[in-house]
């Protein structure tokens, strides 16, 4: 049995007077792979956004390899970075090359020497086929590039941790694919991750549990065979049922 | 107790002087706005035109009204006139006619400005929907253009205000130049008198022109 | 027009506009300084502080410079903070430009998506490093037309030095006036030397702008 890595105990959220999160409690190993779903606004997003420390919490404790990570806390930013995110809307920073991008937090936050981690940026571009990109602005590149460098610059952190936060939903179809080809291989790696996403036949693919999501609670969580083929709850298969069409009759 | 000059503004008519000091200012710009609003109306339409004549030379004026320091205008047309025309212009009249130079000028380009900002899918959609020309104009085009001009019309406003203490070196007997008269005049028994009065005349200018402002702020974000 | 009397003027205009520029310059960048740490009061929200440059901002640009110059060169000596002529206009400039620039360095921080600043936050920088590598550099190129436009009123501004005894552009133009009634010739000087002073800034400003406009960064 692998270690637990992240622990949510009790984690509730809050906004003026609307719960978002109601105590919810989730354990992750190392290695695990986790799919977040649900519909919009069950609070997936909330979720990964306060196991960042994003947003300040009502209640409950997010803890990774033991040690608190805590909204407003001093020792917030050493704690981030082990946990690597994407955000939907990519949020590189517009005045720097993809290389400069990625190179920026190693060096500054990490103080680690230039050299190596040109060299290491440089394979992990290639790896994701943007090795010709490294000198252009994020402006010049299509989504999907804008997405893949978001995720060579977390990775580039070397984090235990990476949370995808509906990393392909800005993105046009064609460009899915190519965004979550990365993540997929990233999984084949054994990194641990946390993924909200709509793409269900992705979750279904990546996915070592599923954890469906529905106003604050987890209604669901299941092996994603389990979830996608059989779905205990009257809500999950609602919600599965979204993604189907019926066929048209014609008169 | 620290003799602040405060006094003064309580002896005789001292501080009706100054308000009607302060009412000079406000009408020379107020005359100047209600002239330069339909002129700048004017200037704005026409500087959109395609006509490149028309366009080169609204250029070149608002070019040169807007680069020119305020008092360099007043300077230009006041002693000028007299020296090119022979006009014996008053104080007055030339701070009016600068200001209604400059105020089309910049309401011009305020107009201009808010009329290239609507996107080109608004005269499309419009078009789209079977709305004539005129129609688009009138219930697409104008209202929100007048939107985004109206605020920046008061801060127009605001910032006339603000100018015509310039006109004080032209020798117009304004609020500026009456404290200085309350300040010379009561130069033996209330030497600090300088203190008290300027700090009167800085706060008149400014509840003259925060309500405005306020306003055209409270417009922006409600038009938004 | 008589350009021997304009040849003869032109040293006295040329004093002129040095001191026109280097005053100008010397309030400008006190501007700045005042302008940046206004707008950071701001965007971090320090209360008190925050309220305080709130009025200050409303005073500032609600009020006439002249107006801030004859209060700070006749009024204040009376409390017995007494300044020369020169370092009034400093100061008025100061006053004056610090509320326009911290404005136009407000709107430029407000553009700034608060997602940049989390994406930055997650990748372990610290509020400053934030604000340091992310955050400024993209405000600061936002502001560049704000700015420009800023100096131009700025330097426009300083024309009013003469009503504090400066002998800028203005006050030589009044002076030969008034001596010589060569009305034309002063006036000419005058346009031609303020078009000297502020065209250049006017043109890199426009360049400035359309290129920040059509383009970005890296184009």
């Amino acid at each position: 049995m692998a270690e637990t890595l992240l622990s949510v105990q009790n984690l509730t959220k809050k906004f003026e007077d609307h719960t978002i999160l109601d105590g919810l409690n989730l354990e992750i190993k190392k290695g695990e792979v986790i799919v977040i779903v649900g519909p919009s606004g069950c609070g997936k997003s909330t979720l990964l956004r306060c196991i960042n420390a994003l947003e300040p919490i009502q209640g409950g404790t997010v803890t990774l390899s033991g040690k608190p990570i805590e909204y407003g806390s001093r020792n917030l930013a050493a704690v981030r970075q082990k946990i690597g995110m994407v955000f939907q809307s990519y949020e590189l920073f517009p005045h720097l090359t993809v290389l400069d991008n990625i190179m920026l937090a190693p060096l500054k936050v990490q103080k680690r020497a230039k050299d190596e981690v040109k060299q290491e940026t440089l394979q992990l571009l290639e790896r994701v086929g943007l090795k010709e990109k490294a000198d252009s602005y994020p402006r010049q590149l299509s989504g999907g590039q804008k997405q893949r460098v978001a995720i060579v610059r977390a990775l580039c952190m070397h984090p235990e941790i990476l949370l995808f936060d509906e990393v392909t939903a800005a993105l046009d179809p064609e460009m899915v694919r190519e965004v979550l080809d990365v993540m997929l291989d990233l999984a084949k790696q054994g990194r641990t991750m946390i993924i909200v996403t709509h793409e269900m036949q992705f979750a279904k693919a990546v996915a070592d549990r599923v954890i469906f999501l529905d106003q604050g609670h987890i209604v669901e969580e299941d092996a994603p065979e389990v979830f996608f083929e059989h779905p205990k709850t009257e809500r999950a298969k609602q919600f599965l049922n979204v993604f189907t069409f019926d066929k048209v009759e014609h008169k | 107790m620290l003799d602040l000059g405060l006094d003064v503004l309580l002896k005789g008519t001292n501080m009706v002087r100054l308000l009607q000091g302060l009412w000079v200012a406000m009408q020379i710009s107020l005359v100047s706005i209600a002239i330069s609003m339909p002129l700048g109306i004017l200037a704005g339409g026409l500087m959109t035109m395609k006509n490149r004549l028309v366009r080169f030379i609204f250029r070149i004026y608002l070019e040169f009204i807007r680069i020119m320091p305020q008092l360099v205008l007043l300077f230009i047309v006041y002693f000028g006139s007299t020296r090119v025309f022979g006009w014996n212009l008053s104080g007055e009249s030339a701070s009016v006619i600068v200001f209604v130079l400059w105020g089309t000028a910049e309401m011009g380009d305020l107009v201009r400005g808010a009329l290239i900002s609507i996107p080109k899918h608004q005269y499309e959609s419009s078009e789209a929907l079977g709305l004539s020309k005129l129609q688009t104009y009138r219930y697409v085009i104008i209202p929100q253009t007048v939107r985004r001009l109206i605020p920046l019309a008061i801060n127009l406003i605001t910032r006339m205000i603000k100018t015509t203490s310039l006109v004080l070196m032209i020798g117009v007997v304004e609020m500026l130049k009456v404290a200085q008269q309350i300040i010379e005049a009561n130069r033996m028994t209330s030497p600090n008198a300088a203190f008290g009065v300027f700090l009167i005349v800085f706060i008149l200018y400014f509840l003259a022109c925060w309500p405005i402002s306020m306003l055209a702020r409270y417009l922006e974000k409600r038009w938004r | 027009m008589n350009w021997d009397f304009i040849m003869e003027y032109l040293p006295m205009y040329e004093r002129a506009a040095i001191l026109t520029v280097k005053l100008g310059l010397i309030g400008i960048a006190f501007a700045v300084l005042v302008g940046l740490i206004c707008a950071m009061i701001q965007y971090h929200k320090i209360p008190v502080a925050r309220q305080i440059v709130a009025v200050y901002i409303e005073l500032s640009r609600n009020t006439p410079l002249l107006v801030q110059l004859f209060f700070i060169y006749y009024g204040l000596p009376k409390l017995g903070l007494q300044f020369g002529p020169e370092l009034c206009g400093i100061i008025g400039l100061a006053f004056l430009g610090g509320s326009y620039m911290a404005e136009s360095f407000r709107s430029g921080l407000e553009t700034i998506e608060p997602i940049q600043r989390e994406s930055a936050l997650s990748l372990g920088m610290t509020n400053r490093q934030t604000m340091q590598y992310v955050i400024l550099p993209q405000a600061v190129s936002i502001s560049v037309p704000a700015f420009v436009a800023n100096v131009i009123f700025l330097l426009k501004e300083t024309s009013v030095f003469s009503a504090i005894s400066l002998m800028d552009l203005m006050f030589t133009a009044k002076d030969l006036i008034g001596l010589y009634y060569k009305t034309i010739e002063s006036l000419f000087l005058l346009v031609v030397f303020y078009l000297i002073i502020l065209l250049p800034v006017s043109i890199l400003g426009s360049l400035l702008e359309r290129r920040l406009r059509h383009a970005g960064f890296g184009a």
